[in-house]
């Protein structure tokens, strides 16, 4: 794989998001580190609360105060832009990485039309006259599945569907040929009957466009269609990451086993396939050592003293002591 | 579009009709007309005379529906107290009384929505804190306290503007204005000032909540996640938004303007037909009372027009709608 030896697109170090609240500061994000490549469909997994929204928006830079980048660092083509000054984020924004959030029905602005949206979107970040943007935006409006576009590129948001809709913010994250495109949970909104169609446009579109996409979903099986490499998340840190194949067929981390526990199918929702007693712990109660370790069927001595780094196993990382040789004698490979 | 209007027309008709009611009752029930007009030596029979003259021994429909036709034209009769029609008198004193409401309203509205907005978009800077402060007292101080302390600090103190009156007037056809001498903006500083500061501060506040509501919308998050600049979201998207509930209350708080210039006319003796009207309260002139009622009321009901209008400018799921409601 050329990818090994090139920089990757966004590499996130040792990310750490803190809350400071009156009642102590929280830590949402902790510790947490992985590469996306160029081009890859990186799906990110976890429960309720994991902290996959924060690390989506830490990336993009957008976390509302009091929420604030702790620790670690963001890089995007080698590029550090964690700590960027906000004009200089902003040009990123839209242009490098793009974001779709959750909600279509609320994510366009209801006083203008779908193609004014577009078309300010297209000059912010590239210097084509009005006209030449409007026509870019009745093509993006077409590539996007949007019937008579011409027409559409005219309409306010509330004269589209929910599906529709959602086309038009896809259509919107994409329209400066963004190289990263963070999706977070991009069709929980919609019906179930077309959800499988906007993540099979939102990949084909990515593909086509050239850029990666880090999903965030709760369903894992968009995950096993649609994504190359897979991050689980848990209390906020990386319990596993790997090859979809590798994280779906034969999980690792004990959590990762209670999740794949069933056959994941379109459609389900994680929370449902869950498995495993308990619950995640809230932020301010995230227990010593491994945070999973009240709930894991395996735990042993290690576990509730000392954190677990994710150790590299074959081509995945699992953050779990089963995997360090000099702990448990190579006792979690079997 | 056009059911809406009607429906919204026939609204206001209802709404003149119970104030008119209101205003008419006031000839039947505060005191005695003819009382008011004929001498102490009047015999009882020239009462009787003029009753009869004046149709007030008609039945009550029949008394209201001339009230109404009569009003309809702008006619209230003759004032008691100064015997002249009281249409003429409040022709000649409203000019004072709009320009006063439109540099106040013209003020709170400038300087209300563009605090708020810069509140909203400093929350955390001091200055905002600060100005939020301060719009607390605006809030809560009644009108006359702010007219007088004004005049004691600006007019008394410093002697740097007139403390009542109009300065000198214009006038320019059927309307005498103030505007066009130095002396007539001077004395519209004050007033103005004490008439708009209520309103500016609930301007400001409203506008600021809002604002802060709009900006942790999804589609402001999703402006910034494209790339869009900071002023592009603020003032493009974000204001836009805000101003859309902002509208209907600031309608109405303009309407309250007109009504309120009672306290600040009284405080100035500024010549206006709140002024007039406090007068006629003091010696009964229902007339003028009444026609006082009427004019409110039609302020607030064609305010209250123009305010619906707008709504529909702005926002075009309203406006499309009706559309849509024809092409499919
Ligand atoms: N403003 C805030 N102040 C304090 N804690 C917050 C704040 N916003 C979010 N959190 C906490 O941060 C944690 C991570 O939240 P995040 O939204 O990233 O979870 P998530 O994995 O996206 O969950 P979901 O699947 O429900 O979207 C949660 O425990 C949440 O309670
Ligand atoms: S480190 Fe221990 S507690 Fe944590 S997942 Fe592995 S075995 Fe379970
Ligand atoms: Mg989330």
């Amino acid at each position: 794989m050329s990818s090994a030896v090139k920089t990757p697109l966004l590499q996130v170090r040792n990310l750490r998001v803190e809350f400071p609240t009156r009642r102590g500061v929280l830590t949402a994000v902790d510790d947490l580190s992985f590469d996306i490549h160029e081009g890859e469909v990186l799906g990110v997994v976890g429960e309720s609360g994991a902290g996959k929204s924060m690390t989506g928006t830490a990336v993009i830079g957008l976390l509302e105060p009091p929420g604030r980048i702790a620790g670690g660092e963001v890089l995007l083509r080698g590029r550090r832009i964690d700590n960027l000054p906000y004009e200089e984020l902003r040009r990123i924004r839209g242009k490098e990485i793009g974001m779709i959030f959750q909600d279509p029905l609320t994510s366009l602005n209801p006083l203008y039309t779908v193609g004014r949206q577009l078309v300010e979107t297209i000059r912010t970040h590239s210097d084509l006259s009005e006209g030449r943007a409007k026509a870019r935006a009745v093509e993006l409006l077409a590539e996007v599945g949007i019937p008579a576009p011409e027409r559409r590129v005219n309409q306010y948001p509330h004269q589209f569907s929910g599906g529709m809709r959602q086309r038009v913010v896809i259509a919107l994250a994409l329209c400066a040929n963004p190289r990263l495109v963070i999706a977070d949970e991009p069709t929980t909104a919609l019906d179930v009957s077309i959800q499988a169609q906007i993540i099979s446009l939102l990949k084909r579109l990515c593909s086509e466009h050239g850029a990666a996409v880090m999903l965030i979903t709760h369903d894992m099986g968009v995950i096993a269609e649609t994504a190359d490499r897979v991050a689980v998340m848990y209390a906020g840190r990386l319990a596993e990451i790997g090859p979809v194949k590798d994280v779906v067929k034969h999980a690792r981390h004990p959590y990762t086993h209670g999740l794949m526990g069933s056959i994941p199918i379109v459609g389900q929702d994680l929370d449902r396939l869950t498995q495993i007693d308990g619950s995640m712990p809230r932020l301010s109660e995230i227990p010593p050592g491994c945070p999973f370790h009240p709930r894991c069927p395996r735990v042993f001595e290690p576990c509730d003293q000392e954190r677990p780094d994710p150790i590299p196993v074959e081509n995945s990382e699992v953050a779990c002591w089963l995997y360090d040789d000099k702990r448990s004698g190579g006792g979690g490979h079997g | 579009m056009f059911a809406f209007l009607v429906r919204r027309l026939l609204q206001s008709i209802v709404v003149m009709l119970v104030v008119g009611l209101v205003a008419f009752s006031l000839f039947n029930f505060v005191g005695d007309p003819i009382h008011n007009m004929v001498g102490q030596e009047a015999t009882t029979e020239q009462r009787e005379e003029l009753r009869e003259q004046l149709g007030l021994n008609d039945p009550f429909p029949l008394q209201f529906a001339r009230f109404v036709a009569n009003a309809a034209q702008g006619e209230f009769g003759i004032s008691y107290r100064m015997a002249r029609p009281v249409d003429v008198v409040i022709a000649e004193r409203l000019p004072a009384t709009l320009e006063l409401a439109f540099v106040s309203a013209f003020f709170a509205l400038f300087l209300g929505v563009s605090a708020g907005v810069y509140a909203a978009l400093n929350r955390y800077g001091w200055t905002s804190r600060l100005v939020m402060t301060i719009s607390l007292i605006g809030v809560s101080l009644p009108t006359f306290l702010i007219g007088i302390l004004l005049i004691w600090i600006f007019a008394v103190q410093l002697q740097w503007l007139p403390s009542f009156g109009r300065g000198d007037v214009v006038q320019v056809g059927a309307w005498r204005t103030g505007f066009l001498t130095e002396s007539g903006l001077r004395a519209l500083i004050l007033p103005a000032i004490t008439l708009g500061l209520f309103q500016l501060t609930l301007i400001m506040r409203l506008v600021r909540a809002e604002m802060l509501e709009v900006l942790r919308t999804d589609y402001i998050k999703f402006a910034r996640a494209r790339g869009l600049s900071n002023r592009a979201i603020n003032f493009g998207h974000a204001l836009k938004n805000t101003l859309v509930p902002v509208i209907t209350i600031t309608g109405l708080q303009l309407g309250s303007i007109i009504a309120f210039a009672i306290i600040t006319e009284t405080v100035f003796q500024w010549p206006g037909v709140g002024l007039l009207f406090i007068i006629a309260i003091q010696f009964v002139d229902i007339p003028v009372m009444a026609a006082y009622l009427m004019l409110i009321a039609l302020f607030f009901v064609v305010i209250n027009l123009i305010v619906d209008l707008l709504y529909y400018a702005v926002d075009p799921r309203l406006r499309v709608e009706a559309g849509s409601a024809r092409a499919h």
